[in-house]
């Protein structure tokens, strides 16, 4: 009785399921797809059940990562546990004795810089620390500019350029520099240092390739850290070695589809002082089809007739280099950088290029200060060879006079970096913190003896880091920068006074 | 006489000395010569008070008239005026003790030179119009720091925005696709060419080519002159649709609210312009040295102590850009085997170090604790990935003042887990420092949090200081392993000698040391106008995110085409604001951003507050339900209810929330008072 009711039960359920299923659209014709796919393949029938079968397991498992592979699972206690335990490390690592050292020892200015500067042990000294190129720090006009600008400007701009940051001040020094470098375009940065590295990653993204010089400095370093580009390195200055990389680049990279290519030097090396062999860089990036990104960092303002950098000392067209970027903060006294290069590349930066969008723009008196020191480099080329002269007159005192000492950088380079010669670091098993303290002692002593000079930095080390890590460091070397605000006569007595000062401590290191 | 009734202070000389210190802080330019008469006054009373008894009468009648100007608020023209004579009064009183020719009047018209000195300065830094309009930037102990409510639009206000989007980007492509065809110069910086890929791909550059450039006009618009309370713009037009601009050749003067300027420091007049002035003449334009080789200035390491006194930390060190000073930061901090742990809306310059740093980062939400909390349990508990090593150490970034949400860091609560959990902590205050606090030190100061809580305190001196740069305070050990290791200290150049000076001036004045009284009231200005301007957007109906005492104040906006339509009307309301939208925001919250400032004054803020009532109705922007604020006022009984169970009646409240529609006549009428109690 109970069964009969509960069959009745059943088949009128299934009857209304029958009707309702009926009445949805589509119905009739996934009834007859089954009908006829069961009864003309019975096989694919099956094959489809299993499908709807794991799509339903599929879409009714629960959700997963794909990131937590190695995830073990722990009670609240335990994890409570793990956290008592855990001891993390200081935040900073104590500093090393030859850091303590360089932390007391670092000079203080006291008063304006200048080629003779105060230091706060109450000495004047001769200072050839200062890129102080061509003295325009003492320049009484350049100081009136920029107390005029003060006095319309105020001092900061209080806002990133995207955000009523942009000044007049700025488009003028924009134009001014592409101007003096025959560029169609140029933005000029807040900061000079910050400038390259964030240029590259503006442009240069995951996937791009970079063929870099071994030797650049810090700062492209970052730049191409952070591009997540593919890096391949040359020799330093070795343009064989370049032309060998650039054909293995584009063998390898043949059958893939296109990415951006870029080769990345510096007109005049931070690290070593040379100058780049540019005519030949851009023949070679001409025929493999690179870009060439340039940092004249160190060159604009030194090089050439008017200080437009190595394109003018190389009789290159500005426009075959797809992008200078400089300094104004060096040479020309302000402060800040600049990329130039055409109008579009300017304007993608202006919207891409980190350093550039997410910090406020230049003050306005720097921005005329640069604008003011530009037409100066122009109109009084002759500035450029009294630098020339003291870089010569420097330099004889130093580089074939010093038994222990050679100077490697370009003869034009006003900062003259000077390192051991190889002879000397063999016979005498010098480690490269042997000649970074043994030059930090040549920089004291020269300081007692009445000359401000300072040494190269090396890069530092991430932390971190093991010594696996360790990348290319440049060799520890001395650095003196010649300044037109000494006559030649005082140059050549600080060269002597430098040249003693090495011969003394390095025979006192025997 | 009636006027010795009315006056008080006319028969006590200290106390007249103390009104005249308020009327100083009133008129911060003339302060110099406001003090010289100060001690003149003082004399005049204590030597001989009845031999000159009609000038001991017309003092009287001056100082009644100040005191009108201190009890009432008046008319800003009225403000102006009276605030313009004071020196004249002062000036002719003090010196006609000694020479009797000179003419007696009391309001003498200011030389049309000291006219335009004026107009020029306060067009830099708004005099203040009340003693009323100041307020301290301070937590609430007595409540617990709360994250503030969020209020959402209508649905229909989503959908539209969605759909424009949609639409933008159907529009787009279908241009995209006609063009490439028929109009290929165009589209050759996106195509193959010679053998180079293009710069940049067409892809990412879809966003710029088709949506940003249709309000490309809202952005970088150039500017000259000081960005001060007001802002000089160029004008510019474009024939080619927004691609290129050419400059008309005028200009027009608008309201800023827009430049980071929050304690006014942006000025081309008075003491900070002054000792930068002296700086170029003394030191030079630039130092142009790293600061590890000969960039180490006495300037420099004046400022250093400065600022670590000012934060409460026993070492700083300042760098020349801001943004540069994240970026070498994180590197010289954490590396391999560290883990950096970062707030999801930190600013570019924290990621930009901590993508250098090579360290492992992971993100927790926006200002929850909860969540970074459970992050920390996660990270702590599993170790490195893969080889589950402990992590060497932990750091965790977060900002003091949000610069496009508006909100603080509850830093309090961070505090707590920091003992808990052992980890590093790294304070951004690139937008807090000098804006929050009573005393303009940064969160740790609004919270009354001792800072050697907080392992690193960074900053910028762009903002608050209207210099340039950034700063990191910490314990001397942490910055002198800094200098050595620190790529900015070592390579970068140092920040340049008028830079500095403006940064230890306008220190020096926050503090008192340099001007006292004018820094105090430059940061109780700040707070007032930022509390008065939020509450007076929500009462008026907008949907204003962040915290109340922030002086940034994003009001939403939500539609793309909304961003620059209201651009354009509160430029020709001779206002310049900031709009920004995707990507530096999520896709559907497109805000106009409000930068408050102590420059400006309350009748500023009511001019912003009447542009927007405007600019609200003809855009519809006014959405909001209430939920986030801008009630009618308590009374009486409520007031009480209210004080009595907090949260109760705050869930209470959310669902009887109706939407504030205030009439702008109320909103102006009960703006002052109602800004110094709890917002609602």
């Amino acid at each position: 009785m109970d069964i009969q009711d509960l069959q009745n039960r059943a088949l009128s359920l299934l009857d209304d399921a029958n009707a309702q299923f009926h009445r949805m659209p589509g119905s009739a014709i996934l009834m007859r797809y089954i009908k006829s796919s069961y009864q003309n393949d019975p096989v694919r029938s099956a094959v489809e059940l299993f499908l709807v079968i794991f799509f339903l397991r599929y879409i009714l498992a629960s959700s997963y990562s794909t990131q937590k592979q190695t995830h073990v699972p722990l009670s609240e206690e335990e994890i409570d546990e793990l956290v008592d335990d855990w001891t993390p490390e200081p935040l900073v690592m104590k500093p090393t004795a030859f850091e303590d050292l360089e932390n007391e020892k670092r000079p203080i200015i006291v008063g304006p810089t200048g080629p003779k500067s105060k230091l706060s042990n109450g000495r004047t000294v001769t200072n050839l620390a200062s890129y102080n190129f061509y003295n325009f720090i003492g320049n009484e006009t350049l100081k009136e500019k920029a107390i005029q600008t003060l006095r319309t400007y105020g001092v900061g701009p209080c806002g990133p350029p995207g955000f009523y940051g942009t000044q007049d001040v700025h488009m003028k020094t924009e134009a001014d520099v592409a101007a003096h470098l025959g560029t169609a375009a140029c933005i000029v940065y807040a900061q000079s240092f910050s400038t390259i590295t964030s240029v590259i990653p503006s442009f240069s993204k995951r996937g791009d390739i970079i063929v870099a010089d071994k030797a650049v400095n810090y700062a492209i370093r970052k730049g191409i850290q952070i591009s997540r580009s593919m890096v391949r390195w040359y020799e330093h200055n070795d343009m064989e070695d370049l032309q060998r990389v650039l054909e293995k680049v584009t063998k390898e990279q043949a059958k893939k589809p296109l990415t951006r290519r870029f080769i990345i030097t510096e007109g005049l090396f931070e690290n070593v002082g040379d100058c780049v062999d540019l005519p030949k860089i851009v023949e070679l990036k001409l025929k493999h089809k690179f870009r060439l990104i340039l940092d004249e960092t160190w060159s604009y303002g030194v090089l050439g007739r008017t200080g437009r950098g190595v394109t003018e000392l190389q009789n290159v067209d500005s426009t075959e280099v797809d992008m200078i970027i400089g300094s104004l903060s060096g040479p020309l006294c302000a402060a800040g950088g600049f990329c130039a290069s055409t109008a579009e590349v300017v304007e993608h930066q202006r919207i891409s290029s980190a350093s550039y969008t997410y910090s406020a723009a230049l003050p306005a008196m720097l921005a005329t200060t640069a604008s003011e020191t530009i037409s100066l480099l122009q109109e009084t080329p002759e500035i450029m060879v009294q630098l020339r002269e003291n870089i010569k007159a420097m330099r004889a005192q130093l580089d074939p006079r010093s038994d222990w000492v050679k100077c490697t950088s370009a003869v034009e380079n006003p900062v003259m970096l000077l390192v051991l010669k190889p002879e000397v670091v063999a016979s005498k098993g010098f480690s490269s913190q042997d000649q970074e303290s043994l030059f930090q002692d040549v920089v004291d002593e020269c300081i007692a003896n009445g000359v401000l000079i300072t040494r190269l930095r090396s890069m530092p080390p991430a932390v971190g880091a093991g010594p696996r890590d360790q990348g290319w460091q440049p060799q520890p070397a001395l650095k003196v920068c010649v300044t037109t605000g000494l006559s030649r006569k005082e140059t050549e007595k600080a060269g002597i006074v430098i040249r003693h000062a090495i011969t003394k401590i390095i025979t006192r290191r025997k | 006489m009636p006027t010795r009734t009315i006056n008080p202070f006319a028969n006590s000389p200290p106390a007249i000395t103390s009104a005249l210190d308020a009327m100083n802080e009133k008129e911060p330019v003339r302060r110099s010569s406001f003090s010289k008469v100060n001690n003149r006054f003082s004399q005049l009373f204590s030597t001989s008070p009845k031999s000159k008894a009609s000038e001991a009468a017309a003092l009287q009648a001056a100082l009644v008239a100040q005191q009108h100007v201190l009890l009432n608020s008046p008319s800003p023209q009225g403000v102006n005026s009276s605030t313009l004579s004071l020196p004249t009064i002062c000036l002719s009183t003090a010196t006609g003790e000694k020479s009797p020719m000179e003419p007696q009047t009391l309001f003498q018209p200011p030389s049309p030179a000291e006219a335009r000195r004026l107009a020029k300065s306060h067009a830099e830094f708004g005099p203040l119009g009340s003693q009323s309009h100041r307020y301290t930037s301070q937590a609430d102990e007595t409540i617990a720091f709360a994250d503030p409510v969020e209020d959402e639009p209508p649905y229909y206000f989503l959908i539209t925005t969605y759909i424009s989007y949609l639409i933008l980007i159907v529009f787009g492509h279908v241009r995209d696709f006609f063009g490439k065809r028929f109009r290929q110069k165009h589209y050759a910086h996106l195509k193959e060419n010679d053998g180079y890929a293009p710069l940049n791909s067409d892809f990412d550059n879809f966003y710029t080519r088709r949506l940003k450039m249709r309000l490309n006009d809202c952005f970088s618009r150039p500017v000259t002159g000081v960005p001060g309370r007001f802002i000089t713009l160029l004008d510019r037009t474009s024939k080619d649709g927004n691609n290129t601009f050419t400059l008309t050749g005028m200009t027009t003067e608008t309201l800023n609210m827009s430049s980071y300027n929050y304690l006014g420091f942006a000025q081309s007049v008075g003491p900070c312009a002054d000792s930068a002035e002296l700086s170029v003449k003394k030191h030079g334009i630039s130092l142009v040295s790293p600061r590890a080789d000969a960039g180490n200035s006495d300037l420099a390491v004046e400022v250093e102590d400065l600022i670590a006194k000012f934060v409460g930390k026993p070492a700083s060190m300042v760098f020349s850009m801001g943004f540069v000073t994240n970026a070498t930061a994180f590197p010289a901090l954490v590396g391999k085997g560290c883990l950096m742990i970062s707030d999801e809306l930190n600013h570019a310059s924290i990621r930009f170090g901590a993508r250098l740093s090579g360290s492992a980062i992971r993100m927790f939400k926006h200002n929850d604790t909860k969540d970074l909390e459970k992050l920390l349990r996660e990270v702590i508990s599993q170790g490195q990935p893969r080889t589950h090593r402990p992590w060497k150490k932990i750091l965790v970034a977060v900002e003091g003042l949000y610069s496009m949400e508006g909100t603080m860091v509850n830093l309090p609560a961070i505090i707590e887990l920091k003992k808990k959990y052992k980890f590093h902590l790294f304070v951004d205050e690139a937008h807090s420092i000098g804006a929050l606090g009573p005393n303009g030190r940064g969160v740790c100061d609004y919270f009354g949090v001792d800072p050697s809580n907080v392992d690193i305190l960074m900053g910028t001196l762009t903002k608050s200081f209207g210099a340039n740069g950034g700063y990191i305070a910490a314990e001397k050990h942490i910055i002198d392993k800094l200098r050595v290791s620190n790529a900015a200290m070592l390579f970068a150049e140092s920040p340049t000698p008028p830079i500095l000076v403006q940064i230890a001036s306008s220190l020096k004045m926050i503090t008192g040391d340099l001007c006292p009284g004018q820094g105090e009231e430059r940061l109780q200005r700040l707070a007032f106008n930022s509390r008065y301007l939020r509450l007076g957007l929500k009462r008026l109906g907008f949907i204003v995110y962040g915290h109340d005492d922030s002086p940034i104040i994003p009001v939403m906006l939500y539609n793309p085409a909304k961003m620059p339509a209201f651009s354009h009307e509160m430029l020709k309301r001779k206002i310049s604001v900031v709009v920004v939208g995707y990507p530096a925001t999520p896709l559907v919250s497109s805000r106009a951003r409000f930068c408050v400032s102590a420059a400006h004054t309350k009748d500023d803020l009511d001019r912003m507050l009447a542009a927007c009532d405007e600019v609200g109705d003809l855009l519809q922007l006014k959405f909001s339900s209430g939920v986030a604020g801008g009630a009618e006022p308590l009374v009486g009984e409520d007031e009480v209810l209210e004080k009595g169970g907090e949260r109760e009646k705050g869930s209470e409240m959310q669902l009887v929330a109706s939407p504030p529609r205030w009439r702008l006549e109320e909103v102006l009428k009960r703006g002052v008072e109602d800004v110094k109690v709890p917002l609602r």
